[in-house]
C-alpha cells in the first residue's frame, strides 16, 4: 500500500472513531455539558487531562526542542511536569470540593465581587485563545504536510471535527474523544522511538536505551553523541544550559506554575466524582504524561546522533569528522533529505562549493576547533534544519515502513485537536457560563445557558479556525504570554483563596493586575506592544535580559512572586473578608460534603 | 487526640511542606543548581545530573503524587473527615 493510502486510512479511521464517540456522549444538562456530569473515573479523567495538556508543540515540537539543546531541554520536561505535583496538592482537591463549574466563578464567590471573576475571566481568554491559535495552525500544518491538501481545507476539517463532539458532546464528548486521542498519539509517539532505540542501542526501551551503549561497541551512546557534538563545535549534549543556570531555574519555575494555572487543565478536575478522586486523577495524569515526556529525550538525542551520522558517515568509525573529504555528498543525500528539502524546513547551501554538506557550528568560540574548520577549507555551517521535522521526520530517518508515518501524522492531529478542543471549553464556559449567567442574565433557565455555551463554542471554534487561517504575526511568541498570564494571575488567586483564609478582594484583585501588567511590560518589552514589530521598548528596561538575564519566557515566575507581595501588601490595609467567606474557606479545606459539581452562583 | 479542623489543616500543610522539598530536591537542587556537580556520577549512560533533569525528576514527581494522595486519604480518616 502507499504511503498516502496508508494516512488517509489510519487518519480517516481514528477521525470516524471521533464522531462515534460524539454521537454516543451528547450532553443533556449543564452538568454533563460544563463537566461531564461528574461521573469521569480518575484513570480515564488522567487519560483525558494527558491529551488535553499534550498539545501539537508536545508532540511535534518538544524532541526537536531538546535535540537542539541538549541538557537545557530539560527546562521543558520538569517545567512541563512538576505543575501537577503543584496542582494536585494545591487546587485539585480544593476546588473539586467547592464544587463549581469554573475558575472565574470560584474567583468570583471567594473574593466575593463580580470585578474579580471579571478579570479572571479576562486573563482566561486571554491565554485561552493565544494557545488556541497555535493548535489551529499544527492542525493545518499536519494536514497540508502529511495528505497535500491545503493548509485551510484542512483547517476547515479540523473546525469541522471539533465542532462535532464538542459542540454537541461538551465536557462529556470532549472527555471521552480525548481518551481515544491519547490513545491514538502515545501509540504514535512510541511505536518509532522503540524501533529508534532498538536499532540503535539493541534496547527497546528508550527510557533505558538512551543510557546504553551504542549497538556493538562499549560506548555508551551520550558519551559518544558529547564526542561528536563537540568536535563540530556544539556546546556539549549533556551539559549545555540554556541562558544562565539561573534563567533555567527561574524558566521551569515558571513552566510549573503555569502549568497548574491553566484553566483548561484545571477544569478537568471538576469532572471527577469525589475529592479523592482529584487528587488520584492528577498523578494518573501525569503518569500518562510522563510516558511521553520521558521518552522524548531518548528522541531528541538519537535524532540528533542519526542526523550527525547521515551527514558525516566518519563517525560510525570514530574517525575524525573535521577534514576536507568529509560531509555527505549532496547527490549522495538520503531520500527523506529531498523530501524535507521540498518542505523548506530543511535548506542546504554550498558555502565552499565542494559539493558536501558541511553541518556544525561555526560561530564556536573555540578557537582550536575553529582553526581545524578552517584547515579542512569549510567555509560555514551549509545545512539548516528546523526543530520541528525531527519527530515527524524522525520514522524516514529510521527507514521504518509507510504505516509508521500514517500513525505518526494521526498522533500530531490528535494532540492538536484535543488540546484546542479543551481549550474551546474553558472558553464557552468561560463566557456562557461566567459571563452571561454570572453577570449579564442571572435569571436564564438551564435550557438557555445550554443554548448560550453551545452558541459560545460555536462562535470560539470560528474566531479560532480564521486565527488559525490568518495567523497574526505574534503567534509564536504568545506560548510565553499564555504562561505568563497562567503563571502571574490565576495560580496566585487561586491558591490565596484557598491558602489564606483572611486574603480579601482588594489584595487579589491588585495582585493580579500588578503580577499581569509586570508581566506583560516585560514581554512587551521584548516581543513589541502587543507583538506589533517595531514597538519594542528593550532601552527603557536597560537591553534585552536586563531583569538578572531572566529571558521573557521565563518571567512569568516572577510576576507570581510580584502578585503574592502586593497583594499580601494591600490585604494588610483593607478590611478582612466577611466571616461567611471564611466559613466557605474552611469547608473548602475539607473534603466531607462534596457534592456534584453544580453551576448555581452565589446570590 | 486533637480533631479540630486546624489541627486537620495542619497536619495537610506538614505533608505538602515534605512534598515540595522532595519536589524542590530532585528537579531544582539535583537537576539544575548542583547537575554540574552530580555529572560525575554515572547511571550507566548517565551523567546523574542530567538524568535527574530529563528523566529521574519526573519519575519522583509521579512517586510524589500517588504518595500524597494516599497520605493525604490516611489523614482524612485520622480526621473523620473523608467522603463516604
Amino acid at each position: 500500500m502507499s504511503l498516502n493510502a496508508w494516512i488517509w486510512l489510519i487518519v480517516g479511521l481514528s477521525f470516524a472513531l471521533y464522531i462515534g464517540i460524539a454521537i454516543w456522549a451528547r450532553a443533556g444538562s449543564t452538568s454533563e455539558f460544563y463537566a461531564a456530569g461528574g461521573g469521569v473515573p480518575p484513570v480515564m479523567n488522567g487519560m483525558a487531562t494527558a491529551a488535553d495538556w499534550m498539545s501539537a508543540a508536545s508532540f511535534i515540537s518538544m524532541a526537536g526542542l531538546i535535540s537542539n539543546l541538549g541538557y537545557g531541554g530539560g527546562v521543558f520536561l520538569m517545567g512541563w511536569t512538576g505543575g501537577y505535583v503543584l496542582l494536585a496538592m494545591t487546587l485539585a482537591p480544593y476546588l473539586r470540593k467547592f464544587g463549581k463549574f469554573t475558575v472565574p466563578q470560584f474567583i468570583g464567590d471567594r473574593y466575593y465581587s463580580k470585578t474579580a471573576a471579571v478579570v479572571a475571566v479576562l486573563c482566561l481568554l486571554i491565554a485561552s485563545i493565544t494557545y488556541i491559535i497555535g493548535q489551529m495552525t499544527g492542525v493545518g500544518v499536519a494536514f497540508s504536510r502529511f495528505l497535500g491538501v491545503p493548509k485551510e481545507m484542512g483547517i476547515y476539517i479540523g473546525m469541522a471535527i471539533v465542532f462535532m463532539y464538542a459542540v454537541f458532546g461538551g465536557m462529556k464528548g470532549i472527555t471521552y474523544t480525548q481518551v481515544a486521542q491519547y490513545i491514538v498519539l502515545i501509540v504514535a509517539y512510541t511505536i518509532p522511538a522503540i524501533f529508534i532505540s532498538a536499532m540503535l542501542t539493541g534496547n527497546p526501551l528508550p527510557q533505558l536505551a538512551l543510557g546504553s551503549t551504542l549497538k556493538g561497541s562499549d560506548v555508551y551512546l551520550l558519551e559518544r553523541l558529547d564526542q561528536i557534538v563537540t568536535e563540530l563545535g556544539f556546546g556539549k549534549y549533556t551539559t549545555t544550559t540554556v541562558g544562565s543556570t539561573l534563567n533555567m531555574f527561574v524558566y521551569t519555575l515558571s513552566l510549573m506554575i503555569g502549568t497548574a494555572g491553566l484553566p483548561h487543565v484545571i477544569m478537568r478536575f471538576f469532572t471527577v466524582p469525589r475529592v479523592k478522586d482529584a487528587r488520584a486523577s492528577a498523578g494518573w495524569a501525569l503518569v500518562f504524561i510522563a510516558i511521553l515526556y520521558t521518552t522524548a529525550p531518548a528522541v531528541g538525542a538519537m535524532a540528533r546522533y542519526n542526523l550527525l551520522a547521515t551527514v558525516y558517515p566518519a563517525a560510525l568509525e570514530n574517525k575524525p569528522m573535521v577534514t576536507a573529504d568529509q560531509g555527505i555528498r549532496y547527490e549522495e543525500r538520503p531520500d527523506w533529505m529531498k523530501r524535507w528539502e521540498v518542505t523548506g524546513l530543511l535548506i542546504f547551501s554550498d558555502k565552499n562549493g565542494d559539493g558536501r554538506i558541511q553541518y556544525y557550528n561555526d560561530k564556536t568560540k573555540d578557537e582550536a576547533a575553529k582553526q581545524k574548520f578552517e584547515q579542512a577549507g569549510w567555509k560555514g555551517n551549509e545545512l539548516t534544519v528546523d526543530a520541528d521535522i525531527i519527530v515527524l521526520a524522525n520514522p524516514e530517518i529510521a527507514m521504518l515502513p509507510n504505516w509508521v508515518i500514517g500513525l505518526i501524522a494521526a498522533g500530531g492531529l490528535a494532540a492538536a485537536l484535543s488540546t484546542a478542543a479543551g481549550l474551546l471549553m474553558a472558553i464557552a464556559a468561560a463566557i456562557s457560563h461566567d459571563l452571561v449567567k454570572g453577570v449579564f442574565a442571572p435569571n436564564i433557565s438551564e435550557k438557555g445557558e445550554l443554548m448560550a455555551g453551545r452558541i459560545a463554542m460555536a462562535i470560539s471554534i470560528l474566531v479560532a479556525g480564521y486565527l488559525g487561517l490568518n495567523p497574526p504575526g505574534f503567534a509564536a511568541g504568545t506560548v510565553a504570554l499564555a504562561f505568563g498570564l497562567a503563571a502571574s494571575s490565576l495560580f496566585p488567586a487561586i491558591m490565596m483563596g484557598i491558602f489564606s483564609k483572611k486574603m480579601n478582594k482588594e489584595g487579589v484583585i491588585a495582585g493580579m493586575i500588578a503580577g499581569i501588567v509586570v508581566t506583560l511590560f516585560y514581554v512587551f518589552a521584548h516581543k513589541g506592544i502587543f507583538f506589533i514589530k517595531g514597538t519594542e521598548y528593550l532601552d527603557l528596561i536597560g537591553g534585552p535580559n536586563s531583569f538578572f538575564g531572566i529571558t521573557p519566557e521565563a518571567f512569568g515566575a516572577v510576576g507570581a512572586a510580584v502578585n503574592f507581595i502586593v497583594a499580601f501588601l494591600v490585604d494588610k490595609f483593607t478590611p478582612e473578608p466577611p466571616a461567611h467567606i471564611q466559613a466557605l474557606v474552611e469547608s473548602v479545606r475539607v473534603p466531607r460534603g462534596a457534592k456534584a459539581v453544580d453551576g448555581a452562583h452565589v446570590h | 487526640m486533637d480533631k479540630s479542623p486546624d489541627a486537620y489543616w495542619k497536619a495537610t500543610l506538614r505533608l505538602i511542606g515534605t512534598v515540595l522539598v522532595i519536589w524542590f530536591a530532585v528537579s531544582y537542587l539535583a537537576g539544575i543548581l548542583l547537575a554540574p556537580v552530580l555529572n560525575s556520577i554515572h547511571l550507566g549512560g548517565y551523567p546523574l545530573g542530567f538524568w535527574f533533569a530529563q528523566q529521574g525528576s519526573i519519575y519522583v514527581f509521579v512517586a510524589l503524587i500517588f504518595w500524597y494522595a494516599k497520605r493525604m486519604d490516611g489523614i482524612d480518616r485520622e480526621f473523620d473527615v473523608h467522603e463516604e
